[in-house]
């Protein structure tokens, strides 16, 4: 060990990975989709059941639904997809609340606020989504005027080869995450995640719940022919919903398994150590 | 409706939030005060940013016979319980008259066959509840706009008050009694109509006989059902519990439109 290179010593490289506003608007994003998401399971809950087309009530038929049924002297909580029923007692359709078992979609603790009032999830939905939407504009401005999409988000031509993503694919399984100069940039999974959480799945959120709304109906019409009604919107806008909370959670396991210290550190304070190949 | 987001209130809006998250009593801090001021600033934005889009006269969709919901839900009361209107409606409502009052210049009473004789709008539209249902119906009666202009509104008058046959939640100080409130804008909106005539049949009990309001930019709790009087007023504070309708006193927003 007599080299004088300290990446060489160290076997490690400090690179600045995120720009400032980068770190400071996914912050902002992880307070606002977590505010979402409780805040939009207790509107749900007030109507837990979801349709197809332009319309859709008690007497429609859904496709999923979730309600308290009596069960001899006791209750119990059914949800339904299809034509399939599930036992979900105490998590879905019936639940406890203050010890007590009680008809809700979702239970207590996913929603804000924790007993049903809808009027005060509307109102910490709709907070919550002007200072997303704002945050997202932010974030979609200096994404194009940094070239920040470009340069980091964007896959090249040759990450998109079957070959390339399937050898990453056997990689992520196996855990092995790159080192060396590969981990200066995202590999092409990350970019195609990211890619299509901020450009599709999250523009469709924002889209499928100004669908939802009655006002914003009379301005773009076109957005009902778009989703297939209202109804349809509000299905999407769930069913978008958990594909986020799907993503996230895969998000934060990679985030875990692949450095926890390293990763939380570069998006707090943008700096990312890199470990060189064949060092540990 | 008018409130400006200074500083201030952002900075207290953030912290508030921010210890949303640490703490494990969230329900505290939906209950202060100040989080529900904060939280207030989303809907005038929400109902500034929808009428700058709109204009004033941009139109609800309005959908064919064949996108009829086969059962139209009933909502809210469905049989008001006080004797008037229990008389009326033994009477076909014959004897029941809507009243147009308040700061208008000529303050006027409508039986509903005079009601029925004017001319009438007709549109399939769709009603969505603020729990997240949607039914879509056929409307007809009178444009609100028409009456009002018969009626003349005087300059100070801003909004436009309706007052229902149904206490939705008895109490002792009538303070339950179902009303609803909307600017000129919507007043003068040309779906606006006070509707006596649902699916091409008289207007049910359970959907509001005999005229309902039917503002189809907002929600349903908009829709105020069992018109007894229609009030011009220069502002909302001194009826009933001061924000403007029945569900607006529980905390839901008074713009309906998101």
């Amino acid at each position: 060990m007599a080299t004088i290179d300290a990446g060489a010593v160290t076997g490690r490289t400090v690179i600045y990975r995120h720009s400032l506003l980068v770190r400071l608007s996914h912050w902002v994003n992880v307070l606002c989709m977590t505010v979402l998401l409780f805040s939009g399971l207790q509107i749900f809950n007030a109507h837990p059941a979801l349709y197809w087309g332009q319309y859709g009530a008690d007497n429609d038929p859904s496709f999923i639904s979730m309600e308290a049924v009596e069960d001899g002297d006791k209750a119990k909580g059914l949800t339904h997809v299809g034509s399939l029923t599930f036992n979900t007692t105490g998590f879905l359709g019936l639940s406890e609340v203050d010890g007590e078992a009680t008809a809700r979609g979702f239970p207590d603790w996913l929603t804000i606020p924790s007993y049903q009032d809808l009027a005060s999830g509307r109102r910490w939905h709709f907070f919550f989504a002007w200072l997303f939407v704002i945050n997202g504009f932010i974030y979609l401005a200096y994404g194009l005027l940094s070239r920040h999409f470009r340069r980091d988000l964007l896959p090249a031509g040759n990450e998109l080869t079957p070959a390339h993503i399937s050898h990453e694919i056997v990689n992520h399984a196996r855990l092995r995450f790159p080192k060396g100069p590969e981990a200066r940039h995202y590999n092409t999974l990350q970019k195609l995640t990211y890619v299509a959480v901020i450009f599709l799945l999250l523009p469709l959120m924002i889209l499928t719940g100004l669908t939802m709304s009655p006002g914003f109906n009379a301005v773009a019409p076109w957005l009902l022919d778009v989703f297939g009604g209202r109804q349809s919107a509000r299905t999407i806008h769930f069913l978008t919903a958990f594909s986020l909370v799907a993503f996230v959670m895969v998000h934060v396991a990679m985030v875990i398994l692949s450095g926890v210290f390293n990763n939380l550190r570069s998006m707090i304070t943008g700096w990312y150590a890199i470990e060189q190949e064949g060092k540990q | 409706m008018s409130r400006i987001i200074t500083r201030r209130r952002f900075l207290i809006g953030a912290t508030m939030t921010a210890s949303a998250l640490g703490l494990s009593g969230c329900d505290a801090l939906v209950e202060s005060d100040r989080t529900k001021s904060v939280l207030k600033i989303a809907e005038s934005f929400s109902m500034k940013t929808q009428r700058f889009l709109l204009g004033d006269d941009a139109l609800a969709r309005e959908f064919t016979e064949a996108d009829l919901s086969p059962v139209f839900r009933a909502n809210g009361t469905s049989m008001p319980d006080n004797p008037q209107y229990l008389d009326w409606m033994n009477r076909q409502f014959s004897t029941w008259k809507l009243e147009i009052g308040g700061l208008v210049e000529k303050p006027m009473q409508l039986s509903l066959a005079e009601l029925k004789a004017l001319p009438a709008r007709t549109q399939i539209t769709r009603h969505d509840c603020v729990e997240g249902w949607s039914a879509i119906g056929k409307w007809t009666g009178v444009p609100l706009g028409a009456l009002l202009k018969t009626v003349g509104l005087k300059p100070e008058a801003r909004y436009i008050v309706f007052h229902c046959a149904d206490e939705y939640e008895k109490s002792l100080d009538g303070s339950g009694w179902y009303y609803e409130s909307i600017d000129l804008v919507d007043a003068f909106h040309p779906q606006t109509i006070l509707a006596h005539t649902m699916n091409g049949r008289d207007l049910e009990v359970a959907h509001g006989a005999p005229l309902r309001l039917r503002v189809e930019r907002q929600l349903g709790y908009k829709q105020a059902k069992y018109l007894t009087r229609i009030e011009a007023v220069a502002d909302l504070g001194r009826l009933y519990g001061g924000s403007g309708g029945f569900w607006e006193d529980r905390g839901y927003e008074w713009y309906a439109g998101i």
